[in-house]
């Protein structure tokens, strides 16, 4: 049969592939070309070695974009897991409505991020109208919304991996353990957190990534104001390409060590799964 | 959807004796849940002076326009034209990648060569790679090969969408058992015959669950459709942000009544698969 399936190549598998190398792999590797390079358009270059590098690191917004992503990240991972694990708990429990309020908590997800940033910002600038400010006033207010924002989009996401891993539990299991005399605090703990480990990894390496590579929400929420100081790595990279003459090879170099980060989690987290598959 | 009997996952759990408190706790959890929805959507009748210091009031006589701002909202981002556009890129490139990555992903976990091993090597590497990475390149290719109108685009989403799906695909078509492709081919079956009539419908699942991923990716996307399409295709994203750049200040009356016509589709969408789409994305999130 191999052979009849290998002879199919050219139908089955080119046009992807041709696409691929359209869309991916032609533009990956020109990008790691170019973050070697000077230029303004493309037909004209100067090799300049690690100097885009070395101007990235000198560049203060790019170093404050990233401390800036990764308090986000980590702010954003914990708050949206914790309150995703407590609503999934409660709403494996048996009463009215369930079914509803999970469907509920998970629309937004839905919902993309240019338009979730607008509908934030008209709710936030209310709120912080009594004090006569609004988002743009300060870096943190544009943080915390961002944090709000985050959360309400992902939290069903979450809950619903939560709640599919709660109800793998054997049952069995629970049985005994309550014999054995343990309370519900007990079981949840020594029962039901470490058959969720999966799950757990799962959601932490998603909201991780979805946190680091976050863009169209800091866009529409803040755009990145008051100057700068609430711009995401993302944004910053989109900005030193689109907004300053001359630096598209900087912004390139910045991309290269941003897919390095974003690669290196996702390495780890592919790591992490794997020995705990050894492990069970 | 099926009515089973709600059980709850541990077995000393009772159907709560105070069910009824926590379904109070959580209807108004839920309420405060989407109530930045409801927001807009109250905002969207009111004159657009009072909407940005006061939106938390409800229109009243003074402030309710009626549908004033969704008819200007729509005028000046002509709406309309992004709604199909938006449609078309998403159907077209949608329907395309899941006929083309099946087929390769098919493929490549019957024939496991060399080279083919290599490409799902390559696809899994681009799954890791953020976008970033590419944007400002790929926009040049696009550009340079004509690729910059809602039919042009669809094969730069099949690119830069194959890692994902043709990964999905790989998975499911190693666990379908050989022999009912084999009992295919001595029926005189060719590669053709034997996908669309013996693997496609076993691989139904595995479509379900990447059309409605990448159909929510690029619903919704935002930066790859406005660095690759010419500026006067707009899909709805881009129309948004547009209306909010285009004008100097604001219009948050016509902000408001666009949110909420972005919204309403999706709703639409949602109401009508919930099932595949809860399933599609914790499917899509455990094996991704």
């Amino acid at each position: 049969m191999k052979r009849t399936v290998r002879r199919a190549f050219p139908l089955f598998v080119l046009p992807t592939l041709v696409a691929f190398f359209i869309g991916f792999i032609v533009p990956f590797i020109m990008g790691v070309y170019l973050s070697f390079h000077k230029f303004t358009v493309v037909t004209n270059t100067k090799f300049v070695g690690l100097g885009n590098y070395v101007k990235m690191m000198g560049d203060e917004s790019f170093i404050h974009s990233l401390w800036y992503t990764v308090l986000f990240t980590i702010v954003s991972v914990i708050t949206i897991n914790v309150f995703a694990f407590i609503i999934a708990l409660f709403l494996c429990k048996v009463f009215k409505g369930t079914r509803l309020f999970r469907t509920i908590f998970f629309m937004p997800n839905l919902i993309g991020g240019i338009v979730l940033g607008y509908i934030w910002q008209i709710i936030l600038n209310g709120i912080l109208a009594h004090w006569n400010i609004t988002l743009q006033y300060d870096a943190k207010y544009g943080f915390w919304g961002l944090i709000i924002l985050m959360n309400w989009q992902q939290i069903g996401y979450m809950m619903i991996i939560y709640i599919a891993g709660i109800m793998s539990v054997p049952t069995e299991l629970l049985e005994s353990a309550m014999i054995d005399g343990a309370g519900s605090f007990e079981r949840l703990k020594s029962v039901v957190i470490p058959i969720l480990r999966p799950s757990i990894t799962i959601c932490t390496f998603l909201t991780l990534t979805n946190g680091f590579k976050l863009f169209d929400q800091n866009l529409a929420l803040t755009g990145g104001e008051p100057a700068k100081s609430s711009e995401m790595l993302a944004l910053n990279i989109f900005n030193t390409f689109y907004g300053r003459v001359g630096w598209q090879g900087v912004g390139q170099a910045k991309a290269v060590i941003f897919t390095i980060i974003v690669a290196a989690i996702a390495f780890v987290q592919l790591y992490a799964t794997r020995s705990k598959e050894e492990q069970m | 959807m099926a009515k089973t009997k709600v059980k709850s996952f541990d077995p000393a759990e009772k159907p709560a004796k105070h069910g009824w408190i926590l379904t109070l706790v959580f209807s108004l959890l839920s309420v405060f849940f989407i109530m930045p929805i409801l927001v807009v959507l109250w905002n969207s009748f009111k004159v657009k002076s009072s909407i940005n210091l006061t939106p938390f009031q409800l229109p009243n006589g003074k402030t309710f326009v009626g549908l004033e701002n969704y008819i200007r909202g729509m005028q000046q981002i002509n709406f309309f034209a992004a709604f199909v556009n938006t449609l078309t890129i998403t159907v077209l490139s949608v329907a395309v990648i899941i006929l083309c990555t099946s087929m390769c992903g098919w493929y490549i976990a019957r024939v496991n060569s060399r080279g083919g091993n290599l490409i799902y090597f390559l696809f899994a590497f681009s799954m890791v790679i953020p976008f970033q990475m590419v944007m400002y390149t790929l926009s040049l290719v696009a550009n340079r090969l004509g690729l910059t109108t809602p039919l042009g685009i669809v094969p730069v989403y099949l690119g830069f969408g194959a890692g994902l799906a043709t990964f999905m695909f790989v998975g499911f078509a190693r666990s379908i058992p050989l022999e009912i492709e084999e009992a295919a081919m001595i029926d005189g079956c060719g590669a053709l015959g034997i996908f669309f009539r013996v693997v496609l419908p076993i691989m139904k699942p595995t479509y379900i669950t990447v059309a409605i991923l990448e159909t929510m990716w690029i619903w919704n996307d935002y930066l790859l459709p406005s660095l690759v399409l010419q500026s006067d295709y707009r899909t709805i994203p881009i129309a948004i942000q547009y209306l909010k750049g285009g004008y100097g200040t604001v219009d948050w009356g016509a902000m408001m009544a666009v949110l909420i016509l972005a919204i309403v589709p999706i709703i639409i969408f949602y109401a009508l698969c919930q099932k595949y789409i809860i399933g599609g994305v914790v499917a899509g999130a455990v094996k991704g």
